[in-house]
């Protein structure tokens, strides 16, 4: 199967393309190819670190040729980074806009007690989306735990898919139609995270859109 | 909630698992690609492979090892040893891992904590800190001697104020060894764990003196770890990390269970 993977150097993409890989997909890597992610199929956008990074994907256009195949229904999975690109922003890069694709923005977890990063293996508390059942978190059980990094954060609204406390509840996976977001690494979450990944790789978008 | 973590970690020299008692004497415990496969099957959070010898040996052999190595794993697995610069980082990135741990190259160059950061994200930037109590220090515990080079060489810093200028550099976490303890077996320095861990903000992996199921939970309770390394606990057929987890669950230790 055919999985656009975007890298806009946020990162290291090698475990993503590994697991994908795993579980049979055949991932093809683009950095401003806007031919190849005007033609995907299915898009991961992967990324660590700095929301400062997605400028990359306005200067490539990338933004652009992502918006459109979005609109079209194509299957998308943000991880880490990549999920809180699909927000207006993030107070990382207040300068800098995401997707706005979910209209909120995402901020740093409070400091106090708790060390800031959030790193290591956290629960789940999956829920419906919008009254629809999580085809991203299907087969996954609340109480199952996924590995975070991380210091910014998405707000719980009725898109969250998953809820995880760490010094506060916040959008541990988001999903709206054929798009959706994690963010924890599901490459790295054992066999809870390659059900998850491999979720994403068999959902068909024909089936559910009307 | 946020568990504890628990993380295999393997020493490797020239290609084979080993482990010695503080640094010498070392014994083989088998291909790391092997044992790291068997830790992550086994209920382990993380593996860590650190190339002992690194530092004055070639490089090619850890490049082809953390290959093999991560192949096939879906934990986090973080690579140390040797790494000078920040395009040895890369290639270790590049051959699989996702965190890199530095010790002798960061203390010699702490720019270097940045620069992998920069690119790479400051979660892949693990600052390792070989530590041994000073008994002429005011604080013997705070004012820790760091050494370099495998425990070889002092580094004429003290392991708080190490700590914390990794922080603030970009370090990621802290893997923190306590050198007196190391390989003994006799439990983790809880003390010296929690006297880093209360100066910084970002997870401390406490390492050095696993033994027993009771040491991981003292080290989580009185030294204030984020998450406990292990090596000769697991090597010889010991415990399990599922069996360690579900021991120290049973204390109250939260856990990522089941695994």
């Amino acid at each position: 199967m055919r999985v656009t993977v975007i890298d806009y150097k946020a990162g290291n993409l090698t475990s993503v393309l590994k697991a994908l890989r795993h579980l049979g997909a055949e991932p093809e890597v683009t950095g401003g190819d806007l031919a190849l992610v005007e033609s995907a199929e299915r898009i991961v956008l992967p990324g660590v670190g700095h929301f400062q990074a997605t400028e990359r994907l306005d200067a490539t256009g990338l933004t652009g040729a992502i918006r459109s195949r979005l609109v079209r229904g194509v299957p998308f999975l943000g991880i880490c980074v990549g999920m809180q690109w699909l927000y207006a922003g993030s107070s990382e890069a207040p300068k800098q806009p995401g997707l706005g694709y979910f209209p909120e923005s995402c901020s740093r977890f409070c400091e106090g007690q708790e060390k800031i990063p959030h790193v290591g293996w956290n629960s789940l508390e999956i829920r419906p989306t919008n009254g629809i059942a999580s085809r991203l978190l299907a087969g996954v059980n609340s109480g199952e735990y996924v590995y975070f990094t991380h210091a910014y954060k998405g707000p719980v609204t009725a898109d969250t898919a998953a809820v995880t406390h760490y010094i506060e509840r916040f959008a541990a996976a988001v999903e709206r139609g054929n798009v959706m977001g994690v963010q924890f690494h599901p490459e790295k979450s054992g066999a809870a995270g390659l059900k998850i990944l491999s979720n994403f790789l068999a959902w068909q978008p024909e089936s559910t859109s009307c | 909630m946020l568990t504890k973590r628990i993380i295999a970690c393997l020493d490797v020299h020239a290609g084979r698992v080993v482990k010695g008692v503080q640094f010498v004497d070392l014994v083989d415990a088998g291909d790391p690609a092997t044992q790291a496969a068997r830790h992550a099957r086994e209920g382990a959070d993380e593996i860590v492979l650190l190339d002992i010898t690194a530092t004055h040996e070639g490089r090619q052999t850890l490049l082809d090892t953390v290959r093999r190595t991560a192949r096939e794993l879906f934990v986090p697995f973080c690579v140390g040893g040797g790494i000078r610069s920040a395009r040895d980082a890369e290639q270790v990135f590049e051959a699989g891992a996702d965190k890199v741990s530095i010790n002798s190259a960061a203390l010699a160059d702490p720019a270097l904590i940045s620069a992998i950061g920069s690119s790479f994200g400051a979660q892949a930037v693990v600052v390792a800190i070989d530590a041994r109590r000073d008994p002429r220090a005011a604080d013997p515990v705070r004012d820790a001697q760091v050494f370099v080079h495998g425990g070889r060489k002092p580094a004429g810093r003290r392991v708080v104020e190490w700590a914390r200028e990794a922080e603030q550099r970009g370090a990621g976490e802290i893997l923190l060894t306590s050198m007196d303890c190391d390989g003994t077996r006799a439990g983790f320095d809880c003390e010296l764990t929690a006297a880093v861990s209360e100066a910084v903000g970002i997870p401390v992996i406490a390492s050095g003196g696993a033994g027993t199921v009771a040491h991981f939970a003292e080290v989580f309770a009185h030294g204030r770890a984020d998450a406990a390394l292990a090596a000769s606990i697991f090597h010889f057929g010991v415990k399990s990390a599922r069996a360690l987890k579900e021991e120290l669950a049973q204390s109250g230790v939260p856990v990522r269970l089941p695994c």
